[in-house]
C-alpha cells in the first residue's frame, strides 16, 4: 500500500510539473494558425470605389491571391506596403486589398503617397467581412489559392522573410 | 368564465414559454465570447474595436436565426476554440474534461480502500 501511495504522489508530482512546463513554455500569442489549410468563406465585399462587388469568383482567376487587410491610420501598414509593391510585380499573384474601417480619402491620399499594389480593392466600412477570414488586427494577409485554400495567414506586418515564404510557394 | 381563464393563462404561457425558447441573448454570448486583443477581457467587457465588430456579426448572426451553439461555432470556426470561453468538447481538449472525472474516480478508490485497510 505504502508503494503504491507512493507512485501515485510521484505520479501526481511529475504530472502537475509537466503541465507547468508546457504553460510556460508555449507560445501566448495568439493566432489563426487553425485556419490553414482550410477553405476561404463564401463572401461578397463591395469594391472601394462602390462600382461593384468581389466575391470567391474573382479569386479563381489567379493562381494564388494574397489577401491584404490594411487602412490608412494603421502604422504597420506603411511598413509592409513596399514588401506589397514588390509582390505586386508577380504574375501568378492577385493582390485583393480590403481597406479596413477607414475613410475613403485618407486611404485614397495612402495609394497615391506610396503607391497601388492591388489589383483588386475592396472595402469593409465596419469591419463585419473581416470576421469572416479570422481577421482581429490589422494588418493580417492571407494567402490563397485557386481551390480557395488557405495556404498561409499573416498576421502582422510582412517581413522580408514573409515575402521570401510567399515567393517560394508561388514559383 | 373558469374555462375561458384556463385558455387565456395557457395561451400566455406557452407563447411566453415559445418566446423564451427561441430568443437569443446577445449580451449572453457576448459575455462567452472571449476579446483577442484584450488582457482577460470578454466581448461584453471590452470596448475594443474588435470587441465592437464582433458585436456587431454576433447581432447579424442572431438577425439571421442563428442558435447560440451556432453562433459559438461559427466564431470557433473563425478564431478557434480560444475565443469562447467554455469549449465544447473534442480530441484535442478531452483529456481536460475527462481528467476530473478520472481524478475522482482514482481518487474515490484510493480513499475506499485505505478506509477498508484500516478497519
Amino acid at each position: 500500500m505504502q508503494k503504491i501511495i507512493k507512485i501515485i504522489i510521484l505520479f501526481i508530482f511529475l504530472f502537475v510539473i509537466g503541465i507547468f512546463y508546457i504553460s510556460l513554455t508555449r507560445d501566448t500569442n495568439y493566432n489563426t494558425s487553425s485556419l490553414i489549410n482550410k477553405e476561404t468563406p463564401e463572401f461578397k465585399i463591395i469594391s472601394f470605389d462602390d462600382s461593384n462587388f468581389f466575391t470567391r469568383d474573382d479569386i479563381k482567376k489567379y493562381d494564388y491571391t494574397l489577401i491584404n487587410f490594411w487602412a490608412s491610420w494603421c502604422a504597420p501598414c506603411r511598413i509592409e506596403h513596399p514588401i506589397l509593391m514588390k509582390l505586386s510585380q508577380k504574375k501568378n499573384l492577385m493582390l485583393l486589398g480590403i481597406n479596413f474601417k477607414d475613410k475613403e480619402l485618407q486611404a485614397k491620399t495612402f495609394l497615391s503617397e506610396l503607391g497601388n499594389p492591388y489589383d483588386l480593392l475592396a472595402k469593409d466600412k465596419n469591419g463585419k467581412n473581416s470576421v469572416k477570414f479570422g481577421i482581429y488586427g490589422i494588418p493580417e494577409s492571407i494567402l490563397i489559392n485557386k481551390e480557395f485554400i488557405i495556404i498561409k495567414k499573416f498576421v502582422g506586418p510582412l517581413s522580408a522573410d514573409d515575402y521570401n515564404n510567399i515567393i517560394k510557394i508561388i514559383e | 368564465m373558469k374555462l375561458n381563464l384556463f385558455l387565456l393563462l395557457f395561451i400566455f404561457f406557452s407563447k411566453f414559454s415559445f418566446a423564451a425558447e427561441k430568443s437569443v441573448d446577445p449580451n449572453l454570448i457576448h459575455k462567452n465570447l472571449r476579446c483577442l486583443v484584450c488582457q482577460g477581457q470578454s466581448i461584453s467587457d471590452s470596448n475594443s474595436d474588435f470587441a465592437q465588430t464582433i458585436k456587431l456579426v454576433v447581432k447579424d448572426l442572431i438577425d439571421e436565426g442563428k442558435t447560440e451553439d451556432e453562433i459559438y461555432e461559427f466564431m470557433s470556426d473563425k478564431y478557434g476554440d480560444w475565443i469562447v470561453f467554455k469549449p465544447q468538447f473534442n480530441a484535442q481538449n478531452s483529456l481536460l474534461w475527462i481528467l476530473p472525472y478520472i481524478a475522482l474516480i482514482f481518487g474515490g478508490f484510493f480513499i475506499f480502500s485505505f478506509l477498508k485497510k484500516r478497519q
